[in-house]
């Protein structure tokens, strides 16, 4: 075969790789996802019938901030693992990418803690619509960082088995996008259900 | 991967090779043929209702099954046939237009075709099983809520349409890709294909229309399965959001079903005029500005919601904004005819025929941009005569030009030219006197969505003549189908560019082979094609019977879908073991996808 046609599967026309623009792409959609859930949520923090339903009553914003804390510092350790993956340095991007899932692994230990005091609170999914919109906007959060966490695990024993010799920088560059982006979301999140929720 | 690198491209047939494909033509194919099915059937339901219609107090169905009729007529029509066959078009059309090998995620192509085909199976076995969704295709709340109507029926609607979706937004986020970055060496924007350019919009449209539906199907599934009450008043949900939510998509989507059309018209009038598009820039632009202001309107639907006077006049005049880019697409496409070298073929008479029919569309529309005459048509035959000169006078019959422009070269063969004439003419006919009529009608008072009339309300005339048009619209619809069975066996052979025409999709063989182009053609010129053959004079055709390295085919994406569709089927029918099956199936074959050896 020529060589010019093997090149022609690999030309782009704006020199990025497909798979690092399409994850663009698919994160400009789940703005508009991330955005119908906080608009619900906006529109019902203040509208449950049953209690409890005032919210700076039931959000524990100490522990929140914990673990957003803890969710932020995963985005820093994502750019460290991406940066020693640039470079060659295996060893260290392991260690990196490791700590990141952790990180999420954190998170989602707080969420889940969370969710327990709420249910024991007397806020559950279905108590009232401010319940219901909170557990579905963070949920999907949560979910979005549950996927996160497989993906970086994935990236971790694959690297373990020698994988990712061939686009390993693109591959951890995509993650990351999407990491950093579940990480913006979060700082919204935090944000409009639990800072607004006490000034 | 060196020993795929040199293997001969997959030629092979059987159930297996298209299971399997990852072509974005064969794709294509699987689309169009399965969207045309859908389109028979939305048909089918259309000519019941009609038939019921056709006398006052007729007893032809009960008010149960008209419900369930006109709520499946319209989501198959719009979900089932016309964006998929939209679809097919992007699919077949897209590469070969901006001169790629394929589309940049094959794989995930074929994911889309898998999940919008079980999701089309699935609200189909809404009649299997006797449960058909009744809630309208707009689902309004809380006639959706398990109060309303309890069982699964509405399941069938919440879940079919949350599937659909899934498909739409894999297919959007695989075709913007592909288009910003799979372009041949020299096609820069503003030399690509004007239908690829309305491809480009209208995907931009899904990828962000889609989210807001999502979440609020997603949001009654809650409050059908888990109880919460998002959507029921009665429990502290507001009764509009699912409305302000439905149309934040469903306007941007009338936009996704008649963009695509409007660029093949756009591609189709030039080539049969022999003339470049009239005014090309300004045409990117208006499709640009529509996809753009298509987002302001969507409570145009809600004028008689009480949104209060400022609300009704910002929607109302955003709406009339439209109308702007709208004229410059409608005069452009004037403009390309005139002074050109007209050829009557089948497509350039579809090309043309959507200039008029689609004007008479957006005159009602700018009609109904107005508050206090929206208040009167609302829920009338009028606006149902609207929206189907979008809809059919409009989008189908766009797609029926590229059906007769683009046959020849996904099968290489032409489609006979005098049954096509008689399939436009009798069509033409069929459609206006089916839709025509009903702006009478709503004039006259008749709401839509009702099952039957009494006689005396002026209702009797009319609906006899739009039955008998919509029979007449039935048969044309014949015609077409035959015309292709015929010529899929006996056509006349097409050869690579039929029609002189401009783009580069007609530089290849048709049909083209696996991998397109041997080599990615360098563009110089809009219509590069044309460029080449008349201003140039150095086309040179690609050499055949390459081998070219193509991506292999691959299962994971079937199996991902159908892990997919067992996932949801569990909470179509409230059997909450299935998502727990589906669920691992699809992780595990996104993992197996991901790790799959697939060299691009």
């Amino acid at each position: 075969m020529s060589e010019a046609s093997h090149e022609g599967g690999h030309h782009t026309s704006l020199g990025v790789d497909s798979r690092k623009l399409g994850m663009w792409i698919f994160l400009a959609s789940e703005c508009l996802l991330f955005g119908t859930l906080i608009f619900t949520f906006l529109l019902y923090r203040n509208k449950g019938i049953e209690e409890p339903n005032i919210p700076a009553e039931i959000l524990d914003i100490p522990v929140t901030t914990a673990s957003t804390f803890v969710l932020l510092m995963s985005s820093f350790s994502i750019v460290l693992a991406l940066h020693a993956i640039q470079t060659g340095k295996i060893k260290s991007f392991q260690r990196w990418i490791l700590t990141t899932a952790i990180g999420g692994i954190v998170f989602l230990g707080f969420q889940t803690y969370e969710f327990t005091e709420f249910v024991q609170g007397g806020l559950g999914l279905s108590t009232n619509v401010f319940g219901s919109s909170f557990f579905m906007l963070t949920g999907t959060h949560g979910f979005h960082v549950a996927i996160g966490v497989i993906w970086l695990l994935a990236l971790y024993f694959s690297s373990l088995r020698g994988g990712l010799k061939v686009d390993g920088a693109l591959k951890v560059d995509t993650m990351a996008l999407y990491w950093h982006f579940v990480d913006i979301i979060w700082i919204v999140i935090f944000t409009v259900v639990y800072l607004f929720a006490v000034v | 991967m060196t020993e795929a690198a040199v293997q001969a491209p997959h030629s092979e047939y059987g159930l297996w090779s298209w299971l399997t494909t990852v072509d974005a033509k064969r794709i294509g194919v699987l689309y169009g043929v399965t969207a045309g099915i859908f389109f028979l059937i939305g048909g089918v339901e259309a000519l019941f209702m009609r038939t019921q219609l056709m006398y006052p107090d007729n007893t032809f169905l009960s008010a149960d099954t008209f419900n369930g009729l006109f709520t499946v007529h319209g989501v198959t029509m719009i979900f089932l046939f016309l964006m998929p066959m939209n679809a097919a078009f992007f699919n077949f059309m897209i590469p070969l237009q901006i001169g790629a090998r394929d589309v940049a995620f094959p794989r995930l192509n074929a994911f889309s075709y898998w999940v919008y085909l079980l999701g089309g199976l699935l609200l189909v076995s809404s009649f299997v099983v006797g449960a058909i969704p009744k809630v309208g295709w707009t689902g309004y709340s809380n006639l959706s809520s398990s109060f309303f109507t309890p069982g699964i029926a509405t399941n069938f609607y919440v879940v079919g349409l949350l599937v659909l979706g899934t498909s739409s937004m894999a297919a959007a986020i695989n075709f913007i890709t592909t288009i910003i970055n799979m372009r041949a060496p020299g096609m820069t924007p503003l030399r690509m294909p004007i239908f690829t350019w309305t491809a480009l919009v209208t995907n931009f449209l899904l990828l962000l229309a889609l989210p807001p539906i999502a979440v609020a199907l997603g949001q009654v599934l809650f409050d059908r399965t888990f109880g919460t009450s998002l959507h029921v008043p009665s429990g502290g949900g507001s009764a509009t959001l699912w409305q302000h939510l439905f149309w934040v998509f469903g306007h941007p989507e009338v936009y996704i079903l008649i963009l695509p059309p409007m660029g093949m018209v756009s591609d189709i009038l030039p080539t049969f005029s022999r003339k470049p598009l009239f005014g090309f820039s300004a045409m990117v632009y208006a499709t640009v500005a529509i996809g753009f202001l298509g987002f302001g309107v969507w409570a145009h639907h809600m004028f008689t919601v009480g949104m209060g006077a400022w609300g009704a006049a910002i929607f109302s005049a955003i709406t009339m904004l439209i109308a702007i880019p709208t004229g410059v697409k409608i005069f452009n496409w004037i403009f390309t005819i005139i002074g050109g070298q007209f050829r009557m073929t089948t497509a350039a008479l579809f090309a043309a025929a959507f200039i008029p029919l689609f004007t008479l569309a957006g005159l009602t529309g700018i009609m109904h941009s107005s508050p206090p005459i929206d208040w009167q048509h609302h829920d009338s035959y009028f606006v149902v005569a609207h929206f189907h000169y979008v809809l059919v006078a409009g989008s189908v019959v766009g797609i029926f030009g590229g059906i007769y422009y683009w046959f020849p070269k996904v099968t290489g063969r032409m489609l006979s030219e005098t049954l096509g004439k008689l399939h436009f003419w009798t069509f033409m006919i069929g459609i206006n006197l089916t839709f025509f009529p009903m702006h009478f009608l709503g004039v006259d008072g008749m709401p839509r969505r009702v099952y039957t009339y009494q006689t005396g309300f002026n209702f009797d005339t009319w609906n006899f003549w739009v039955t008998i048009g919509a029979y007449i619209t039935g048969a044309s619809m014949l015609i077409l189908i035959f015309n292709i069975f015929k010529s899929l066996k006996s056509g006349a052979v097409a050869g690579p560019d039929p029609w002189d025409a401009r783009t580069l999709e007609w530089s290849i063989s048709s049909p083209p082979p696996e991998y397109n182009f041997v080599e990615l053609p360098q563009v110089t010129a809009r219509d590069d094609f044309w460029h080449r053959k008349y201003e140039l004079k150095n086309f040179q055709p690609q050499p055949d019977n390459q081998q070219v390295h193509m991506p292999p085919p691959s299962y994971w994406p079937l199996i991902t879908a159908l892990g997919l569709g067992v996932f949801f089927t569990g909470f179509v029918f409230e059997w909450y073991v299935l998502p727990f099956i589906g669920a691992p199936i699809t992780l595990i074959a996104v993992f197996c996808w991901s790790f799959e050896e697939f060299e691009m």
